[in-house]
């Protein structure tokens, strides 16, 4: 056990200095926005100078996949280092220095499923922030019914030729490639004929149109695929066995949405609600308003607790990996309240939706944007039929 | 490390194997039904004392086996799941934690070793309204030459009934809900003056009303370290620990609403085929992982001595009073009429569910602490 108090461990008492050393100022506390981050891909400048010599910084030291195999561009750490790493990042609240589905999606697949070629190539594509991924999942009709899609490849000998649409293509109008779910085979159960498959977005036959939200942006695009020609090496996996890795693969993105990935920091409700709302004698001016604070509060501590304790288990060998779906619903339910607290709580501050020099002014947007973390990733009452039947083990009608 | 150790395992698999056959469900009902005067089987809480239950947090020079308080948490979830009426509570839990924190060396030396062979029930007498609530002491202890002289009242006193002895709380100075002025006493339960009346709880435990009508007790009764402070941690530790039994409860509970979902059958399916149901049982999956995450961490936080014990035992215990109430409540509904008979043991967890709650300071008591701990 590492002894706090007699000294640090040495790596953690390295890293600490390193960091505070070289993390500049700008790239500490809290991340405003998406444009407030750097995703790396050939149409990708750097948000600020500090951006720059941030993601330089960390790249040389190998830390931005500090987990991941030396060969694969990562820094090699042990998940003990890694975690440790992760720590001091979070007290030093240190952005990440590269944020992009490539990290946080594709590379643990391709980790697990990809073969070795594959591997060297796009793995140290990703870290190298040479390549920005999209995900090409969902389809107007497939949505939480995702193994209904149709996007169809048909083997042409030496490529596929892939036909169809994909439709909330997160930022697919800026990114390089796509990790796409596509139908190699219409018959048997649904599941069994699809395969996992990587397409250029600058192949010919490929198109983005964007679609705006709610919040105002569009960050998000309709993406279609007329006579896609795509090599044959560009499927990943076992043709026809991809379901297996688009599973595998959410997993990852559940943990990144549910919070669990540490990256997307949070905003500190507790600290917009008592600067809005004021205390008297220590107590929250509003009791109606601290009831409610106080049980998201303890339920956001308890789940952070729940986060420490499926590391631990699953580092003691006990199998925890069913527990994506918790992670996701809770995770993203706990955002949407954070969200709801910190409107009634601004009032009219937060409802106003300029991109003026206002403190809260981003607040409209982030509340409106959270609305679809509950969505994204899988719903949350698809979250819920997951653990019913794949925990609790109840019965399908 | 948020999980337990191998030897913590084989303690939780021992008390859970004897408890199987030696205090099933049945075994509450049966202490109910026959009017049993303990409250308690004797015999079961012999055996409880022979396996070392009553030693886990009592240190090996006053020959107990120094387990520690996560120890202790398992077991008491284990008795959570079984319902199993005993003085672990009481005596283990409260009475003997109050002695290692406030007992002086001579009150350790002569009551640690009885207490940790089982010989010593015992019972901590505070409060004195409906509602938990630390500072509210009106019992007064006033110091005569001979000794202090105790006049007052107590409530929902845990397995008063048949202790042995009390820890009574009572002021030696200041008024009513002051901080100050308050102190811990020994006093037996033959003492003259001290009145037991024995109250039946919703969930077929024995709790009592206790009166003082000039009871002496010698100076050398008085605990050591007993004020306000200790009080408040051995209310802390009493929480976590409560909190660990509502767990139990919570996880048993759950399981047999989950285990009925899949045998009832409506409509021509089985019930828990109904999506209604199944987000409901999703939730509350959910929220028992949750609770199982904060009882560890609160039960290490006690072994560890770590600072902020109060803030943790109020999170404990907020989250399984909610949680407790959420799924006893979902488990009758889900039951339908079967639920509210008096033939199905479901409804047992409803009600120890609402004593176990209400012990030491309920949902809204403890969420409402958390938040002033909190700072706001
Ligand atoms: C912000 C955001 C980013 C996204 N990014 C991407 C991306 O990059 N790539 C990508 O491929 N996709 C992306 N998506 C798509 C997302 O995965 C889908 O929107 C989601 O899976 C839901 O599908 P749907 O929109 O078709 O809704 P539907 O499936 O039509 O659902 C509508 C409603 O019906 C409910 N429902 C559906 N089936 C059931 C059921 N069996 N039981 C109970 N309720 C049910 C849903 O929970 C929901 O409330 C993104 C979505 C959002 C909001």
């Amino acid at each position: 056990m590492e002894n706090e108090i007699g000294g640090l461990n040495p790596f953690r008492k390295e890293t600490r200095t390193w960091l505070e050393e070289n993390c500049p100022l700008t790239m500490r506390g809290q991340i405003k926005d998406v444009n407030d981050l750097y995703w790396g891909g050939r149409q990708g400048a750097f948000p600020s100078d500090d951006h720059k010599v941030w993601f330089e910084r960390m790249h040389a030291k190998g830390w931005i996949a500090p987990h991941w195999d030396k060969k694969y561009g990562g820094g090699g750490l042990s998940d003990r280092e890694h975690k440790i790493l992760m720590e001091e990042m979070a007290r030093l609240r240190c952005k990440p220095p590269l944020f992009s589905f490539g990290l946080a999606m594709l590379g643990p697949a391709l980790l697990k499923f990809a073969s070795e070629t594959q591997k060297e190539h796009y793995l140290n594509d990703i870290v190298n922030a040479k390549i920005r991924w999209c995900q090409g999942y969902s389809e107007p009709n497939a949505g939480s019914d995702l193994a209904g899609l149709q996007m169809k490849a048909e083997d042409k000998g030496d490529h596929y030729l892939v036909n169809g649409s994909k439709i909330w293509t997160s930022f697919g109008d800026l990114a390089d490639w796509i990790f796409c779910l596509v139908r190699t085979n219409s018959e048997g159960k649904k599941q069994d004929g699809i395969s996992f498959m990587l397409i250029d977005m600058q192949s010919e036959g490929t198109a983005t149109r964007p679609i705006r939200l709610i919040s105002g942006k569009s960050p998000f695009t309709e993406t279609f695929f007329n006579d896609v020609k795509v090599p044959k090496e560009n499927l990943v996996g076992e043709l026809n066995k991809g379901w297996t890795i688009a599973k595998y693969l959410l997993t990852h993105e559940r943990q990144m949405i549910g919070g669990i990935g540490e990256t997307d920091e949070k905003l500190n409700v507790l600290e917009i609600v008592n600067d809005a709302i004021g205390s008297v004698n220590g107590k929250l001016n509003d009791t109606i308003l601290r009831t409610a604070l106080a049980r998201h509060e303890m339920n956001r501590e308890i789940f952070a607790l729940t986060i420490d304790r499926a590391i631990d288990e699953a580092k003691a060998g006990n199998d925890s990996g069913a527990l994506s779906s918790l992670f996701k619903y809770y995770g993203t339910e706990l955002n949407v309240e954070a969200m709801e607290l910190i409107m009634s709580a601004s009032g009219s501050d937060a409802l106003m939706m300029d991109d003026s020099a206002d403190k809260h002014a981003f607040l409209a947007r982030r509340f409106l944007r959270s609305k679809g973390n509950t969505i994204e990733g899988g719903t949350s009452e698809v979250q819920l039929n997951i653990i019913s039947k794949n925990i609790l083990g109840l019965p399908i009608k | 490390m948020l999980v337990i150790n191998e030897e913590q395992k084989m303690l939780k698999a021992s008390v859970r194997d004897f408890l199987a056959i030696q205090s099933p469900l049945a075994a509450l009902r049966k202490l109910r039904d026959e009017k049993n005067s303990d409250g308690i089987d004797r015999q079961l809480w012999g055996g409880m004392c022979e396996m070392g239950l009553t030693g886990l947090t009592i240190s090996e020079a006053f020959g107990g086996l120094d387990f520690g308080y996560l120890g202790l948490g398992l077991v008491l979830e284990e008795t959570g799941r079984t319902l199993t009426a005993s003085p672990l509570i009481s005596t283990v839990l409260l009475s003997t934690t109050a002695i290692n924190l406030a007992g002086s060396a001579a009150q350790k030396k002569a009551l640690l070793p009885e207490l940790a062979r089982g010989q010593l029930i015992m019972a901590l007498a505070h409060e004195e309204k409906a509602h938990h609530d630390p500072g509210h002491v009106a019992t007064k202890a006033e110091l005569r030459r001979d000794g202090y002289v105790l006049n007052g009242h107590k409530t929902f006193v845990l397995d008063g009934h048949i202790a042995d002895k009390f820890i009574v709380v009572a002021r030696t100075a200041g008024k009513v809900d002051d901080a100050k002025g308050i102190a811990l006493f020994l006093v037996d339960a033959t003492a003259k003056g001290l009145k037991v009346e024995r109250t039946q709880m919703m969930d077929s435990r024995n709790a009592a009303k206790i009166s003082f009508e000039n009871v002496l007790v010698p100076k050398d009764q008085l605990m050591e370290a007993g004020d306000y402070d200790t009080l408040v941690k051995i209310f802390d530790i009493g929480c976590i620990g409560l909190a660990a039994e509502m767990l139990g409860s919570a996880q048993e509970c759950f399981e047999r609403t989950l285990a009925y979902l899949k045998e009832r059958r409506q409509f021509g399916v089985p019930i828990g085929s109904f999506q209604a149901l199944q987000h409901r049982a999703a939730k509350m999956f959910i929220d028992i992982e949750l609770c199982k995450s904060v009882v560890i961490k609160a039960l290490k936080a006690i072994d560890d001595g770590t600072p902020d014990l109060s803030r943790m035992a109020s999170l404990a215990k907020a989250k399984l009073g909610e949680t407790i109430k959420l799924v006893s409540n979902e488990a009758i509904q889900m039951h339908g009429g079967i639920g509210m008979t008096d033939d199905a043991e479901i409804g047992f967890f409803l009600k120890r569910g609402r004593v176990a709650q209400q012990t030491l300071g309920d949902y809204p008591y403890h969420l409402d602490r958390f938040a002033r701990l909190r700072g706001f």
